[in-house]
């Protein structure tokens, strides 16, 4: 019989491998042990988001004054990247945040789920009707009308953006009245468009993409009549026959044949670079986009940028609600800070932390943030910009598959300012792209 | 009654074997049928539940329509026909084989010459050799993250380098060709240095006598290399094709950190790949009958196109046998 050699050894580096894998094995259940208020009695509470809802400072108050409450917040930048996600969660029963915020885009698709929100009227939400516009707490209540599945957070007031700087450097008006005059519809601010390329020399372009204002236009236009985009209120797909959809498609087209569009895609990195690098001259602005520029432009365009009115008037888009899933572990605290981060002094916090406009009348007539100025905006008073005309905004109808739909339409309008589609076979592509997108097609 | 004086047989001797011996010939002659078996085990049981299970599970799901909410139905090959009219899915599969061929060709061209300047004698030979190594320790997302603000349009730094030739703004995602040409460029930086090494292990194994001998006859390094070398690289050259095939036909983080984490790859899907509409059609459309059935293609292409570059090296590279 061979005697195997160095046998102790052999022994020994099997034992402590064996030990090692056990210890990596038990490792991992450390840091579950917070959530569940084992320890020590303390909460953590997870809140899934998006873009800049600017609650930081709110945060930081509520676990000053919930000293059992730790609040951890996951942020998504994206929308697109946020949707697949809490789709995933919310179906499969686990994952999700014990806060979740839904944007009106997506919000019909999670609605229609109502058996996975709590309702948040037994967390004593039903008093607090009179805290938000009248459309903005029924967009939050379940089809039937009879569970209160999300408070609402902020609404979309429109507005436009543009670099003061620029238009001076290009010979226009630059102050926000004399400029918001200039464009009182979009055919005025494409033949401002055009003076800007005109005059401004070097390679800075007069819009981002045509994309990121076919939504502006289509939601302006759907506001104007029938109140819908690519669905009706049955989730019928209307989009060849909505006049609202071809208008702002053929308006969208005429400014990317006009050559004022840089061509970054919005919210992607070459959009982040194009910023900074003064790219691009305007931007549409509904009032959480404020945020948006502000933390991807960085310091060095703080003074630069200003609010002007939005051309064809009116118009929104976005806002959202929080929600709290069934499968959170924590119901009653998840509502208690969902009431607060809605509440009226949420709203302002979150207004002067990120500029995204309360949807409570209560704070739109605060002085707070009727009289606020946004100094990396060069002052503008944007409580007065932005705060009239939330009140009187009507909701535009989006359907459950929204998001998917406005994907595809808006990947074709970008083949077409890329020169890839030609505008006339455009349209009969979009149409199908946006069919097999919500699975219709 | 006759007495037998025949001598006795060998071994004849000894003690019948007890019942204890015999269990323990037993125990040992199973022993050595059965071990190599047990020992090859553990890789095949995980490769059984991780691997095999997961393949045939894929099968049936492809087999049903079945969304993320509410059950689903069993309705056979149907999702096989979508597919085979389905022009956003043979988009993909042209994408897919037209990046294979232009990052593969070149890589593996380049791979062999690189293998036989590295074969040479030279000073400090593994530095070198670790060093074409190197491209692949990085992580692949880095890498692919790195290259797309390289063919940035506006500011990145190939359309700076192209831009002294009268090339300008080349948007690299927005034309097929370009997008093909930019993750190509990803792959080959990574896998180049890989393969040259595997040749070269293979390159070791000629004996230099043939070269010597070739060398007397008058034969020159460019001949030496096409009739000796790359002949008797055979099997190598095999294995790394079928290797690249089955790698290439995957492609996904390239080609989705290309174009900004977008799954559509591309405003025309100029970009997009097999791996990435499977995706696109089970985790964001929540399709799983149909991102399954989409997953079972790829998986059957690759086989077809393994096999078929598999006989076409065969005939190429096979010399005097």
């Amino acid at each position: 019989m061979r005697v195997i050699k160095h046998r102790g050894q052999i022994a020994l580096a099997m034992v402590l491998s064996a030990a090692l894998a056990a210890a990596t094995a038990c490792a991992g259940d450390g840091d579950k042990k917070g959530s569940d208020g084992g320890s020590g009695g303390k909460i953590t509470l997870t809140v899934d988001d998006f873009g800049t809802f600017g609650y930081q400072d709110l945060y930081k108050q509520y676990e000053a004054q919930h000293p059992n409450i730790k609040i951890s917040e996951r942020n998504v930048p994206k929308l697109d990247d946020y949707l697949p996600r809490l789709q995933q969660w919310i179906a499969a029963g686990a994952g999700a945040g014990d806060v979740v915020a839904i944007e009106e885009g997506i919000m019909v698709k999670f609605k229609s789920q109502p058996d996975k929100f709590v309702d948040l009227k037994k967390y004593g939400a039903a008093s607090l009707q009179s805290g938000f516009i009248p459309w903005k707490w029924q967009g939050g209540m379940s089809p039937d009308g009879s569970k209160l599945i999300g408070l609402g957070t902020d609404v979309g007031s429109m507005a436009l953006c543009y670099r003061r700087d620029l238009f001076k450097k290009a010979g226009l008006p630059s102050d926000r009245d004399a400029v918001t005059k200039q464009w009182a519809t979009w055919d005025d601010f494409i033949n401002v468009g055009k003076k800007f390329s005109a005059g401004i020399g070097g390679g800075t372009k007069f819009i981002d993409s045509p994309e990121t204002y076919y939504n502006t236009i289509l939601m302006q236009e759907a506001g104007k009549g029938t109140n819908q985009t690519y669905f009706d209120q049955s989730n019928k797909f209307v989009m060849e026959s909505n006049p609202a959809v071809k208008a702002a498609w053929d308006e969208t087209v005429k400014m990317s044949q006009a050559g004022l569009a840089n061509g970054v895609q919005f919210l992607s990195d070459p959009w982040s670079q194009a910023l900074k690098n003064n790219a691009f001259a305007t931007a549409p602005c509904p009032a959480w986009m404020l945020g948006l520029i502000k933390e991807f432009g960085g310091d060095g365009q703080s003074g630069k940028w200003d609010v002007a009115g939005v051309p064809g008037g009116g118009g929104s888009w976005g806002g959202s609600w929080l929600a709290v899933p069934t499968q959170s572990k924590h119901p009653k605290e998840a509502a208690e800070l969902v009431k607060f981060l809605t509440s009226t002094q949420g709203q302002i916090g979150a207004f002067k932390a990120a500029n995204n406009l309360p949807s409570s009348p209560q704070a739109l007539n605060d002085p707070a943030v009727k009289a606020f100025t946004n100094p990396y905006f060069n002052d503008a008073p944007v409580g007065k910009i932005y705060g009239p005309a939330a009140v009187n905004l009507k909701p535009v109808y989006l359907g459950a598959d929204n998001q998917e739909v406005r994907q595809a339409v808006e990947a074709d309008i970008r083949a077409i300012a890329q020169g890839k589609l030609s505008p006339g076979s455009g349209w009969g592509k979009a149409v199908s792209d946006a069919k097999k997108a919500s699975g219709t097609g | 009654m006759a007495l037998d004086v025949r001598p006795a047989p060998p071994g004849a001797r000894a003690a019948p074997p007890s019942r204890r011996r015999r269990w323990r010939s037993r125990l040992s002659r199973l022993d050595m049928s059965l071990s190599p078996y047990l020992y090859i085990s553990p890789f095949y049981l995980l490769f059984l539940v991780f691997g095999l299970f997961p393949l045939g599970y894929t099968f049936w799901v492809s087999l049903n329509h079945w969304e993320i909410i509410g059950g689903h139905e069993f309705i056979g090959l149907r999702n096989y026909e979508r597919l085979l009219t389905d022009d956003q899915f043979w988009n993909a599969v042209g994408n897919t084989f037209a990046i294979f061929l232009i990052a593969t060709i070149p890589q593996l061209v380049l791979a062999l010459l690189l293998a036989n300047a590295l074969n040479r004698k030279m000073r400090a030979p593994t530095l070198f050799r670790m060093g074409v190594l190197l491209p692949l320790v990085t992580s692949v997302a880095a890498v692919a993250i790195v290259f797309t603000q390289i063919f940035g349009r506006d500011y990145g730094m190939a359309n700076w380098f192209l831009h002294f030739f009268g090339v300008h703004s080349v948007d690299w995602q927005a034309n097929k060709w370009s997008s093909w040409l930019a993750i190509a460029t990803m792959v080959d930086w990574r896998w180049t240095g890989y393969n040259a090494l595997i040749f070269l292990a293979g390159m070791q194994a000629i004996p230099r006598s043939l070269y010597e001998a070739a060398a007397i006859d008058g034969a020159s390094r460019m001949k030496q290399f096409w009739r000796i070398t790359v002949p008797l690289l055979r099997p190598t050259i095999v294995f790394v094709t079928i290797i690249s095939t089955i790698g290439g036909l995957q492609l996904f983080t390239e080609p989705l950190l290309f174009n900004n984490g977008y799954m559509n790859g591309g405003s025309l899907r100029q970009s997009q790949t097999v791996a990435m509409y499977m995706f696109e059609n089970a985790f964001q459309r929540f399709q799983y009958g149909y991102g399954s059935a989409v997953a079972w293609m790829l998986f059957l292409l690759i086989l077809v196109f393994s096999l078929f570059n598999f006989l076409i090296i065969r005939r190429l590279a096979g010399g005097e046998k």
